[in-house]
């Protein structure tokens, strides 16, 4: 018998409305890399916020080193020696790499409440030392470091524990391939100390090279634990869906001759956006691929008036436009969903016809500037009907939908604003595999109709299946552009790691930003 | 052509933290400069102790704010909180005859009491601390009134009562020199915030809760009950400030207090701490409670009438933070 660190058995937690975990179990033996597998919202960090103690368990119990234990909140995780590192990284930007690291138990001087700044640095230079991290400054804030580093610092700070139960929840979806093999290193290096690790991830292949079994969970219930060695990606893939998913290719329509509706020229925003160039033609999907990071939010929301920029130009069917608002966007028929529907895509305390409104009051205006309800809901039917959005009425409140309908309610709203220029950002995100292939089958539709989508996509998958054109970024230039029949996963990681220069990504960044050019706007 | 600024790679001077407060410092010496070249009535000695002495009840309540800010938090309640330390001591000191040390202690006491409610409303209750202390503003502007009888009250038995903060040990020194106390219990006490906030756990939280309160949290911290002491220190400060104006007027004034909260967000925020917390430095908020104490004394001098002092004053606020924003910017 294996060390056995952790045995959770039976666990159960409900959310309002969610029965987020139903009898989950979780083995972690000292000395392993253990894989969490699953689809978005099948449980995974919610179990780990479970042994972590942020949340509070409903029913189940847990066992560390053989002994029931009760982890009511984080601190006590600590001290058994259990550390998590959240998918957000939880790091106080203000405060210096040492001071984050000893947050919450700073040795202190002989005079009770006084800090001993030295000692704090001392020891964070002795433990970033033992991770080889000998380039990272204890005295740095934390805000002037690259995400990579951050994240560095978040397992520095969780070892500091005398961790045995390390719980990494993504740590590498922002990271470079450089980064993640710095990052595999260290997991190795705790490994070989009997550290159990627990990672969870979305990159399965990365999962192969790291861990020793894996465990999928679906639908906040547990499936299978097995030896990573002993199966294949294909096999782990079908346990998390329930069953085998089909890569379908897309169908590409002939439009090398259709008309270019949307073309960007030279758009540059400080270090964020460089030179980036692009057209976009009528009907066309049109992937951006790239790490977190790599600046094709930020193009999006340039084009799109919501950030300003140094200088470019876009021209929208031929004619040179300038838009320095997102009504501007909105007047030349372009419409963008952003990545955080709920902060920037809904209201979500309105109901589902006014959110469809939204973008287009005017077309509803009566005379004196009443608002013309039955019109509204005349569209707002026709919408919820044509885009299939499960709704019990028009006037449920926007925040009770699933993540897959309240996407569709933001299509609903762009389409009623006659916009035919949709920029999608991450338009999966957070919705669960059913209504996902919907969103796909939409896009798709939408597409065939003439309407022509950039989409931002974070997910390979997504990307390949969905595009019909593939332009890839990284810091914040277009390192390629991809055909889909030439498309494939490694060539596009490729581009997307094709960095500027070989300078590390600390300088990259500290180097101030270039004088602004003279507007040409 | 473009000129290209020179500079180290990774060492922007934009970026460091000293910039707001040396712009803060640059713009008092300015308007020193300014008001001095416009009156000779302006640089005298006698005039910069009259601003030396303005400032110091709202330097000791802005260096309260101070914290509170930093944690990302407000506290709208300093200037009545002042009034209720100041009456709290009358009663104690006039009425019950208690020595004055106790009197004092009593008032910082009273204030730090005020504060700890606060601190608990918020962080227990999960009150906003807009609110909680707009709560706190009207209770206790109340309380004064009604634990006074709504009269002054004054402190004629016990003249040493006034020496606190008017007498001058300096003076007494050097004569001639007849800065009151009351100016250097301000830089004592802004000394002592200093102290607290760089050197003591409780400053770091306050740095740290502000940055990011969550992962502060999740860092087990026990987020709730540093944030009431917080809140605490600040109320003690406003308490001490009550005391250094008992002992400035002889006596405490129930009716006053309303708007010197105002005047302290202010001082903190021409001293370049965000309100978004974070970030934030005694030194700025002494300055900035130098900007608006000279820019009032200097406009007086001016004959600018009060009601376009307070125009000034407002366009300053607005523009100090909007010289920040243009910062960031870079």
């Amino acid at each position: 018998m294996d060390d056995i660190l952790v045995l959770m058995e039976g666990v159960e937690k409900s959310f309002p409305g969610v029965h987020a975990l139903s009898d989950c179990r979780f083995e972690l033996r000292a000395g392993e890399v253990h894989a969490l597998v699953g689809e978005n919202g099948a449980g995974k960090s919610t179990l780990m916020k479970v042994l972590a103690g942020v949340y509070a368990k409903d029913a189940g119990r847990i066992l560390y080193k053989g002994r029931e234990v009760d982890i009511p909140n984080p601190r006590v995780a600590q001290h058994l020696g259990i550390s998590m590192i959240h998918q957000e990284l939880n790091l106080m930007p203000h405060l210096t790499v040492a001071q984050n690291i000893f947050i919450g138990r700073e040795p202190r001087r002989r005079v009770g409440f006084v800090l001993d700044e030295d000692e704090i640095n001392a020891r964070t230079r002795q433990l970033l030392d033992m991770l080889h991290l000998q380039q990272l400054d204890p005295r740095t804030k934390v805000a002037d470091l690259t995400v990579a580093k951050q994240q560095m610092v978040e397992i520095a700070k969780a070892l500091s524990f005398n961790a045995e139960v390390l719980i990494m929840d993504e740590p590498t979806a922002a990271l470079t391939e450089a980064e993640i093999d710095d990052l595999f290193r260290i997991i190795r290096q705790l490994r070989e100390k009997g550290v159990g690790v627990v990672h969870i991830s979305h990159r399965l292949e990365e999962l192969k090279q790291i861990s020793d079994r894996v465990t999928v969970m679906r639908d906040g219930r547990y499936i299978d634990t097995v030896r990573t060695q002993d199966v294949s990606i294909d096999r782990i893939i079908s346990m998390m869906v329930g069953r085998t998913i089909y890569e379908t290719a897309p169908e590409v329509p002939d439009n090398a001759d259709r008309e270019v509706v949307l073309e960007v020229k030279n758009l540059n925003r400080g270090t964020v956006i460089r030179d980036v160039s692009f057209q976009l033609r009528k009907g066309e999907i049109l992937g951006f691929a790239g790490l977190m990071g790599a600046g094709r939010t930020e193009v999006a929301r340039a084009v799109f008036g919501a950030d300003p920029i140094d200088s470019g130009e876009v021209y929208v069917r031929g004619r040179r436009v300038h838009i320095r608002s997102p009504l501007d966007a909105v007047r030349h028929g372009i419409g963008y969903l952003s990545e955080d529907r709920k902060r920037y895509g809904l209201t979500l305390g309105m109901d589902v016809e006014n959110n469809i409104a939204l973008a287009a009051f005017n077309k509803f205006l009566g005379a004196l500037g009443w608002v013309n309800r039955p019109a509204i809901r005349q569209t707002a039917s026709r919408l919820v009907d044509t885009l299939a959005i499960k709704t019990p009425s028009l006037q449920q409140q926007v925040k009770n939908l699933s993540g897959g309908n309240q996407q569709k309610v933001v299509i609903g709203k762009w389409l009623t604003a006659d916009t035919d220029i949709l920029i999608f950002d991450e338009p999966t995100r957070g919705i669960d595999v059913g209504a996902k292939s919907e969103i796909y089958h939409l896009l798709n539709e939408l597409a065939r109709q003439g309407k022509s989508i950039i989409m931002i996509s974070s997910e390979l998958p997504e990307i390949l299946r969905m595009s019909h054109r593939i332009i890839v970024m990284c810091e914040g230039r277009i390192t390629g552009e991809l055909t889909s029949a030439e498309a494939t996963q490694e060539k596009i990681m490729t581009y997307a790691t094709q960095r500027s220069s070989v300078m590390n990504a600390d300088l990259t960044l500290q180097v101030p930003a270039e004088p602004a050019q003279p507007r040409s706007l | 052509m473009e000129a290209k600024i020179a500079r180290a790679p990774g060492k922007s001077l934009f970026r460091s933290d000293a910039v707001q407060k040396l712009m803060a410092f640059a713009g008092l010496i300015a308007l020193f400069v300014v008001f001095s070249l416009a009156s000779p009535n302006f640089l005298t000695l006698d005039n910069v102790i009259g601003i030396l002495l303005a400032t110091a009840v709202n330097g000791v309540l802005a260096l309260g704010a101070t914290f509170v800010i930093i944690a990302a938090g407000i506290d709208l309640s300093v200037g009545t909180v002042m009034t209720f330390s100041a009456v709290m001591t009358g009663v104690l000191v006039v009425f019950w005859g208690l020595p004055i040390p106790l009197g004092i202690v009593g008032g910082i006491l009273a204030g730090g009491l005020c504060g700890l409610v606060n601190g608990l409303v918020i962080s227990k209750m999960k009150v906003p601390p807009f609110i909680a202390t707009l709560g706190m503003l009207y209770a206790t502007r109340g309380l004064s009134l009604v634990i006074s009888g709504v009269k002054p009250i004054y402190f004629n038995d016990t003249p040493e009562f006034r020496q606190i903060a008017m007498g001058s040990a300096l003076g007494a020194l050097i004569p001639g020199l007849d800065i009151p106390n009351a100016v250097f219990i301000m830089f004592g006490a802004a000394i002592v915030a200093g102290l607290i906030l760089s050197k003591t756990v409780l400053g770091r939280y306050c740095f740290a809760i502000g940055s990011n309160e969550e992962a502060t949290r999740l860092s087990g911290v026990n987020v709730d009950a540093w944030k009431a002491a917080v809140y605490m220190v600040c109320g003690m400060f406003a308490g001490l400030g009550g005391v250094i104006m008992a002992s400035r007027l002889n006596s405490a004034q129930p009716a006053l207090g309303a708007g010197y909260e105002l005047d302290a967000i202010a001082a903190v925020v021409i001293g370049g701490t965000s309100l978004r917390g974070g970030e934030g430095t005694v030194l700025g908020t002494i300055i900035g409670a130098f900007i608006i104490s000279v820019l009032a004394n200097g406009l007086r001098i001016l004959s600018v009438p009060q009601e376009w002092q307070m125009v000034v004053t407002g366009a300053i606020v607005v523009l100090a933070v909007y010289a920040d924003i243009i910062r960031r910017r870079q």
